[in-house]
């Protein structure tokens, strides 16, 4: 399942897109540690599947809390997508 | 040499005119139904003030939202160059300059010529904005001065769910009906524009001095907000809602000498 | 005496069962609660065929909704709370259906219930809410594939709809059929914020602008954007669309032919969704517990 989180306003869209199929086979769950504001968790989803999410308080945020690792100079590499060996994890912006 | 700048505004029209590079006259009006008319109703009061005559200045440069709407000018520049320019021109050692206007809210890294490094913007969402406080002070039924003035009062810090203004208002009527203090809802709600700034502002980094401008750096609650928010102090240049037309007969003037 | 305001954004609230199912003594009995931000669904399932179900506005606390739902699809039908084998709370208020057994998102229940509803070939369910927007790609058993739900903004949401009723003093009901009622489609109203959307609205009444006119902006407007979310997630057919603005004639009508796509059609009402999902997963869930022997 690709579970996309995040929002489409006036702006912009900016969504943090989980391949939980890809999720579901790593064990190292690198990410809950590698995000500087803490945003992922894991979590038993409605399939009773354990898997990586983005926590509900940032869901409605993403474009603010991902700021500190988004200048707008330059784009250095994800801490997020770095850390997860699957590939799962996505930025849409 | 006599240069004008014309900040056509979404809500105000502004004119600053400059002779030799210091400021001779300004005014603003509001800008309304037809824009074009009232850019020359402000640029005819700005000349009567300044004491000279229309035919006398050498060159106009509009900036703001509808800049393209402006009649006889001779040329344009965007609202970050005009802020930029402005905001140095009056003060050498800023290098972040806040622009947060009814509408939209701008982060902008500068030099100390007023050349504009790098930018990032909030727009056309309402919660990066000034119009979210208004949207906020309509629900809560008291003015927008005294909205900013209220949030003075408060030491309690209230976390915001709603991002959206439509989905905060509701939330706003929700604190209200639990008896929650009108001070301490307009913190929270002056808290949560300034942290959207700051994100935002982020993005370019935060430099000293950091200067303020546009039409919310009116609102004390909002500026104590920030200073909160990005940890140092912002200044607030005097007649902050003309730094963009000030910015604009700047370049202006710039652009008679090259 | 104060004057009444006259509420725009009210609708119809009822409930419903079907009289030629006898519930009494059936095998399985189950029950789905979707708690949403503006509306409240409680769904009544007997041996897996939909029995009974309510409709209404949510009220500020949501175990009462809950509880004030689910009373409301049993009346007159002899059955009480007691005699419901499994239920399932879902939607924004899903944790707090006290006599829930279970809670889960109303995206698994949108996608399960959609499936239920539209039959097996629904690829595409779009739920467009009171206070959110979901876009849901499902298999052919109605499990999530591909998901996204935007409720941080208002635009594409119910509530949205209800600032513009209220702005022009329409009733929500008849935004759809007034909107399509206009000689020539306008051009929608530019600004995606329904705050910035809604200055924009006052100008063009300003100028002159019927009010269906701006209806019509505006609901081209809140297509287009509706159309702008489905792009991440991609339209897959069957598409159908679920929720209060299904039930919007001058949004849908706009969103096909932007989509050049037909919906499918329902005899259910688009707002049972997500219940009628949180039924279905509450029958799969307490058969499974009874062959475990529990």
């Amino acid at each position: 399942m690709k579970a996309n989180y995040g929002y489409l306003d006036g702006s912009g869209e900016y969504f943090i897109t989980i391949d939980t199929d890809l999720c579901i086979e790593c064990t190292h769950r690198a990410c809950v540690e590698a995000c500087p504001e803490g945003m992922f968790e894991i979590i038993t989803d409605d399939y009773d599947d354990e898997v990586a999410a983005i926590k509900e308080e940032h869901r409605k945020k993403v474009k603010y809390d991902c700021g500190a690792c988004k200048p707008t100079t330059d784009r250095p590499p994800l801490p997020c997508v770095v850390a997860c060996p699957p590939g799962a994890i996505t930025h849409s912006w | 040499m006599i240069t004008a700048g014309i900040d056509m505004g979404a809500k105000y029209v502004k004119v600053v005119i400059l002779k030799d590079g210091n400021i001779q006259g300004k005014a603003m009006v509001a800008t309304g139904f037809e824009p074009a008319t009232s850019a020359t109703e402000c640029l005819n009061k700005a000349a009567q003030e300044s004491g000279i005559e229309l035919s006398a200045i050498d060159h106009i440069t509009s900036t703001g939202a509808g800049r393209k709407a402006a009649p006889n000018i001779n040329s344009d520049i965007t609202d970050v160059g005009a802020a930029a320019k402005g905001v140095t021109y009056l003060n050498k050692d800023v290098r972040t300059v806040i622009d947060v206007g009814a509408e939209e809210g701008r982060g902008i890294k500068v030099d100390g010529d007023g050349k504009v490094v790098d930018f990032a913007v909030n727009e056309k969402c309402a919660a990066g904005a000034g119009a979210f406080a208004e949207a906020m002070s309509r629900a809560l039924e008291v003015s927008l001065d005294d909205f900013g003035k209220l949030s003075l009062q408060s030491d309690k810090t209230i976390p915001m769910n709603a991002q959206c203004a439509v989905f905060a208002e509701s939330e706003v009527v929700s604190l209200v009906h639990a008896k929650t203090p009108k001070h301490d809802i307009s913190r929270a709600v002056h808290d949560a524009i300034a942290s959207r700034i700051v994100s935002m502002v982020r993005r370019v980094g935060i430099n000293k001095e950091v200067a303020l401008v546009g039409g919310v750096s009116h609102n004390p609650g909002f500026v104590d907000a920030l200073n909160r928010g990005l940890e140092t102090e912002v200044t607030v240049p005097e007649n902050p809602e003309y730094i963009g037309a000030l910015g604009a007969a700047i370049v202006a003037l710039e652009r008679t000498k090259s | 005496m104060t004057t009444a305001t006259k509420e725009y954004w009210r609708w119809k609230e009822y409930n419903w069962h079907d009289e030629n199912i006898d519930p009494k003594g059936a095998e399985t009995i189950t029950a789905g609660v979707d708690i949403g931000s503006v509306s409240s669904q409680a769904v009544v399932m007997v041996n897996g065929q939909l029995y009974a179900y309510s409709n209404m506005r949510t009220g500020s606390d949501s175990p009462d909704s809950a509880r004030n739902a689910m009373n409301w699809a049993l009346e007159d039908t002899g059955l009480t709370l007691d005699d419901i084998h499994y239920t399932v709370g879902t939607g924004y208020g899903r944790v707090n259906v006290p006599f829930a057994n279970r809670a889960i998102t109303e995206i698994a229940c949108h996608a399960r219930g959609g499936n239920s509803m539209y039959g097996p070939t629904v690829r595409t369910i779009l739920d467009m809410g009171g206070q959110d927007c979901k876009a849901i790609h499902c298999d052919e058993k109605g499990k999530v594939t591909n998901f996204l739900m935007n409720d941080k903004c208002a635009a594409g949401t119910g509530r949205g709809m209800e600032v513009f009723a209220d702005l022009l003093n329409v009733s929500i009901e008849d935004v759809g059929d007034m909107s399509l009622d206009v000689d020539e489609e306008p051009e929608p109203v530019s600004s995606t914020c329904v705050v910035f959307a809604k200055s924009e609205a006052s100008s063009l009444l300003r100028e002159g602008w019927s009010t269906k006119r701006v209806l019509a902006a505006y609901c081209s407007a809140m297509a287009h954007r509706v159309v702008s979310l489905l792009e991440r997630i991609g339209v897959e057919k069957d598409f159908a669309i679920t929720g209060g603005i299904a039930k919007n004639s001058g949004v849908v009508t706009r969103l096909e032919k932007e989509l050049g796509l037909v919906s499918l059609k329902s005899k259910y009402d688009t707002q049972i969704a997500g219940g009628l999902g949180a039924a279905l997963f509450a029958k799969a869930l307490v058969e499974k517990q009874r062959q475990k022997g529990g």
